[in-house]
């Protein structure tokens, strides 16, 4: 058995590739979907009825009251206890994306209500409906204020898709824990785990400078 | 006579048990710009926001064309008209603000060309040949590629007019356009505005520039207290106020 660790690095390439690939691909499916649900839920908070806004009110409220590990093994338990096979990852990009929609919800909620009145007003006034208004006017604002709340949030899925270790989804952190139970070099390989995501959580934040100057207003 | 554009009767509007108008008539003839004056509170600029229903009014008709604005009436009942149908009556007349309210993420061109694709359905060629237009019209000729976080104060202020006038309303609200203005910039506006006048434009001004409304209204409203206190030509009513409230109110605003 070869004992450095570059050799042991070299063995455990696949692994650590495909761990990565699955936590990345964790991340993005509970972003994306977070995101797309957040946005309604965004919507059914600022402009929702009075039924519409308590359910939703709640339902945030609940979830971002609940550890994401609790969210997770609820997700992966409560779905086999209730016949739904969905597999522990299934399981898992669920309670993410739920974790996500919850916490995408406040931001666009915060971003829409901080609009100046006056904004909608002015729409009204040359005759844009609602729908035009939202769309044209209200939207495109919302989203340049959400960005780096955004960003943050997408980190954090990363950073909580290590909890689907724990339902037995074989994403970065488990796959490095396989490779210390086979090697014994748990200081190396937890490093290498935690610059990988790093790597991933920085790549995210620069994506995000990124946008947030290309959609900067010119001042 | 020229011919009724506007026609206010009994309009009554409450916030709650608080009464802001209390029954006001009022009728605006083609061609003729109104300056409505008095001092905070007395209802003026809730009286300019019912014309185009960014204000609910509970009582009275506000019609324009003969076209009843915001309400059916039928005998004692009175809807509320349809949203898509008061967004096309909003677009009857044209509404400049006192914060601007240019909208942040477009250049001053695309702020004139919204309302112009997204209502009147133009293209944006068409839409921009009028928006370039109407921006130089307003002085703005150089500026149509900026962005309002790019202008000043009273520069925005012209792009808001160009926004509201391109769409060729029946009527022109201006609600204290000049007031958050420095001092400086209020001179650009103001000279937008009497070139409009010129032109025949109907407009209705809520404004504190009494010199202004001396200057360039055909008629001019006091409102107090929710109701029309004294109205008729500025000549007159400026020089010789009928009642004590005008009178006072003149002694302390900026006039003379």
């Amino acid at each position: 058995m070869s004992h450095t660790f570059l050799e042991q690095l070299w063995i455990a390439r696949y692994v650590i590739t495909y761990g990565i690939g699955v936590t990345v691909s964790i991340s993005l499916l509970a972003i994306f979907a977070g995101s797309v649900l957040g946005v309604f839920v965004g919507l059914a908070l600022v402009y929702g009825g009075v039924v519409l806004r308590l359910v939703v009110r709640a339902y945030t409220d609940i979830i971002r009251g609940t550890p994401v590990l609790v969210l997770v093994l609820a997700s992966y338990y409560v779905s086999a206890a209730v016949g739904l096979d969905l597999g522990p990852f299934s399981a898992g990009v669920l309670a993410l994306a739920i974790f996500c929609s919850s916490h995408v919800g406040e931001i666009v909620r915060g971003a829409l209500q901080a609009i100046p009145k006056g904004q909608t007003e002015a729409a009204k006034a040359i005759g844009l409906t609602f729908t035009q208004t939202f769309t044209s006017v209200l939207w495109p604002q919302a989203m340049r204020q959400c960005l780096p709340a955004w960003v943050n949030t997408a980190a954090e899925m990363v950073k909580a898709s290590t909890l689907l270790s724990v339902i037995g989804v074989a994403e970065l952190l488990l796959r490095t824990q396989e490779i210390i139970s086979r090697n014994f070099m748990s200081l190396q390989f937890y490093f290498l785990a935690g610059g990988l995501y790093f790597i991933v959580n920085y790549g995210i934040e620069h994506f995000g400078k990124y946008v947030e100057r290309k959609t900067a207003l010119p001042s | 006579m020229a011919k009724t554009i506007l026609d206010i009767k009994g309009l009554r509007k409450t916030y709650g048990i608080h009464e802001v108008l209390k029954g006001v008539d009022c009728a605006v003839r083609e061609g003729e710009v109104i300056s409505i004056i008095g001092s905070s509170g007395s209802g003026k600029t809730t009286l300019l926001r019912c014309v185009n229903m960014l204000e609910e009014f509970q009582g009275g008709t506000i019609s324009l064309d003969g076209e009843e604005i915001g309400y059916r009436v039928d005998g004692a009942t009175r809807r509320r008209k349809s949203e898509k149908e008061i967004a096309r009556q909003r677009a009857l007349t044209g509404m400049a603000f006192q914060q601007f309210n240019l909208f942040p993420h477009m250049s001053a061109a695309e702020n004139v060309m919204l309302g112009l694709v997204k209502v009147k359905k133009m293209t944006k060629p068409e839409a921009r040949a009028i928006a370039e237009k109407w921006l130089d019209r307003v002085g703005l000729a150089a500026r149509t590629k900026h962005y309002p976080g790019q202008l000043s104060g009273g520069q925005q202020q012209r792009v808001a007019i160009a926004r509201a006038i391109a769409m060729s309303p029946r009527l022109m609200l201006f609600d204290e356009v000049t007031s958050a203005l420095d001092p400086e910039l209020v001179g650009e506006v103001l000279q937008v505005i009497k070139g409009l006048a010129a032109d025949g434009m109907t407009m209705l001004l809520v404004t504190h520039e009494m010199r202004f409304a001396y200057e360039v209204s055909s008629r001019v409203i006091f409102m107090n207290q929710g109701v029309i206190c004294e109205e008729g030509d500025p000549k007159e009513m400026f020089v010789r106020p009928k009642t004590e409230r005008l009178a006072e109110f003149l002694k302390t605003s900026s006039f003379n």
